[in-house]
């Protein structure tokens, strides 16, 4: 079984995010990128299940569409443990775009298991995974916290309002993964970050891909009016307020 | 033309989510001068069905099928689109939940209509199609141009309100062929008649200033008087203090409740990200320097352990219990 892991590169969670040109672009000044933080989780998983030696997962690959500059995030996926990758030289424009890019990766190379984090933590689109599948015309799952390979199959575990469902579909499948699927991500070892630098990162050129969405302009989050202090020693303060300002208790 | 607009239902009833979804098509509907349809899925009757008309959806089509008793994107994506093209859909509406995570990008590429994930609020403008959509988990509102003639949107739950405009609204059952369903569900676990975090309209939230598992009493309590949810930060989810389902922020459940009660949680980038939507946040934590006095409205410095009690105290009082 050949298994993919889509990721993406993004700004480190923990960015206060600014815009230039009249508030159309994101700031790239002074931002660490990181592998999206589900396609992280993602790689973990892959790698786990190819260490299983029951599993018969042969290779765990990466796919990343960007730029030379995202290089950095693709070799830290390969310094984490994936065993090649490929990098599609386009501009990730938008999820469409990418999804079609990706679903042209996944035809040339044939996987068997195809792993996409819920959503990326830029965009917040939750979109890339379930598009790719409809592209490849291949079943997806969303919302898995769990995957496990048991004799040549795949069985998911999915999140459901109020519970979970273990479910299964013929591969080629895409899975679309969220909290729960790897406990930590793997972090990569000296030995990694060592072969990572002769590890091959195959070239596509991107496919022409109609663009249907437009980001125009971002705003800031309006800052919250200052809190009312109630006094720790009289908390019952605190339900009186609710009661007569919100009136939702 | 129209809006069409998917209504999910939980063993054949609506909940506020399914009317949130039909208001909001409603007067996207009215903007785009045509009128909203509802889609259901599955085993709902008729009684339940004309629920849809009173928020505005002036046909609800239902339609029900062996092949859609199990949730099968493909399928589900399948029957959505022949619906939306048969009814010439030029919105489609879907809850940015599970189900509408699921479904929405398959139907974006089978239907090639460009789609926004997570709005926030009606169209800022219907030519060019352009709306506001949460960005940077939470750091920024993006305004995104969709410029496809077919578009579709996902609704977060709980951003809209429920608008009555009740009209004569007919039903008509519809049937879809449709495949075997490639899905095979092999086992179900879930938890009747609890409720469920996403829906809760009041949460309270504990995070690593409870300082142990066992203190959870009050906090639970507190959460049940008030009719609402418990929620987590994650360092208490990843010690197993509470269930992983319980875990609210960025990599957990982004949930957008009316009153959300962080007690005991700082309140990191990664957990503000999941809690962002909430009308109302009260804080209480012994740091006053904590970053969740900066989105809250209300707050007490002071330890979880001393508050907790004169709160349940406090609301018993008002609750009569």
């Amino acid at each position: 079984m050949k298994i993919l892991v889509c990721i993406s590169n993004v700004p480190d969670t923990t960015t206060k995010v600014k815009f230039t040109e009249g508030d159309s672009k994101l700031d790239t000044n002074g931002i660490q990128w990181v592998i999206n933080p589900w396609d992280e989780l993602s790689l973990t998983r892959a790698l786990e299940l190819k260490d299983d030696g029951n599993t018969g997962v042969k290779s765990v690959s990466v796919a990343h569409v960007g730029l030379s500059s995202s290089e950095p995030t693709i070799r830290k996926a390969l310094a984490i443990g994936a065993d090649d990758a490929i990098r599609v030289n386009a501009d990730s424009s938008d999820a469409y775009f990418v999804a079609a890019q990706l679903a042209e990766v996944v035809r040339k190379e044939q996987f068997d298991l195809i792993l996409c984090g819920i959503e990326s933590s830029d965009y917040n689109g939750s979109s890339v995974g379930g598009m790719l599948a409809e592209f490849l015309g291949i079943p997806s799952i969303s919302a898995v916290s769990n995957l496990k390979i048991e004799n040549g199959q795949v069985v998911i575990t999915r999140e459901v309002d109020g519970g979970k469902e273990v479910v299964t579909t013929p591969t080629p499948l895409v899975a679309v993964v969220q909290k729960g699927i790897a406990k930590e991500p793997r972090i990569a070892a000296m030995r990694g970050i060592m072969t990572a630098r002769t590890k091959p990162i195959k070239l596509y050129e991107p496919v022409p891909v109609e663009i249907m969405t437009e980001y125009v302009k971002y705003e800031l989050p309006k800052p919250r009016a200052a809190w009312k202090f109630v006094d720790a020693e009289n908390p019952k303060q605190l339900i009186e307020l609710l009661q007569t300002e919100t009136k939702l208790i | 033309m129209s809006v069409l607009v998917y209504t999910e239902n939980w063993d054949g009833k609506f909940k506020k989510l399914s009317f949130e979804l039909v208001s909001y098509a409603t007067r996207v509907a009215e903007m785009l001068n045509t009128s909203c349809i509802a889609l259901s899925i599955g085993n709902v009757d008729d009684a339940e069905l004309k629920k849809l008309g009173s928020y505005g959806a002036q046909k609800i089509l239902s339609v029900n099928s062996d092949n859609l008793k199990v949730f099968d994107t493909q399928n589900y994506t399948e029957a959505i689109a022949q619906v939306a093209k048969n009814n010439d859909a030029k919105v489609v509406v879907i809850s940015n939940n599970n189900v509408g995570k699921a479904v929405a990008p398959r139907l974006s590429v089978k239907l090639k209509a460009a789609l926004a994930a997570g709005v926030n609020g009606l169209p800022l403008s219907t030519n060019p199609f352009t709306v506001r959509k949460r960005a940077f988990s939470g750091g920024a509102i993006a305004h995104v141009v969709l410029k496809t003639d077919v578009k579709i949107v996902t609704l977060p739950q709980n951003s809209v309100d429920v608008t009555e405009t009740p009209v004569n609204a007919e039903v008509e059952k519809i049937s879809i062929s449709l495949p075997e369903p490639k899905t095979v569900v092999k086992d179900v676990q879930k938890q009747a008649g609890k409720l469920l975090l996403t829906d809760a309209e009041i949460v309270v939230s504990g995070g690593r200033g409870m300082k142990s598992p066992d203190n959870w009493g009050p906090l639970v309590e507190l959460a049940e008087l008030l009719g609402g949810a418990t929620a987590c930060s994650r360092p208490v989810s990843d010690e197993g203090w509470r269930p992983s389902e319980e875990h609210t922020g960025q990599t957990g459940k982004i949930i957008a409740p009316n009153l959300y009660i962080a007690v005991g949680i700082s309140g990191a980038t990664q957990h503000i990200a999941g809690v962002s939507g909430s009308k109302y946040i009260v804080a209480i934590n012994n740091d006053k320097s904590a970053p969740i006095f900066e989105v809250a409205q209300y707050g007490i410095v002071g330890d979880a352990q001393k508050v907790l009690p004169k709160l349940v105290e406090a609301v018993r009082e008002i609750k009569g219990k």
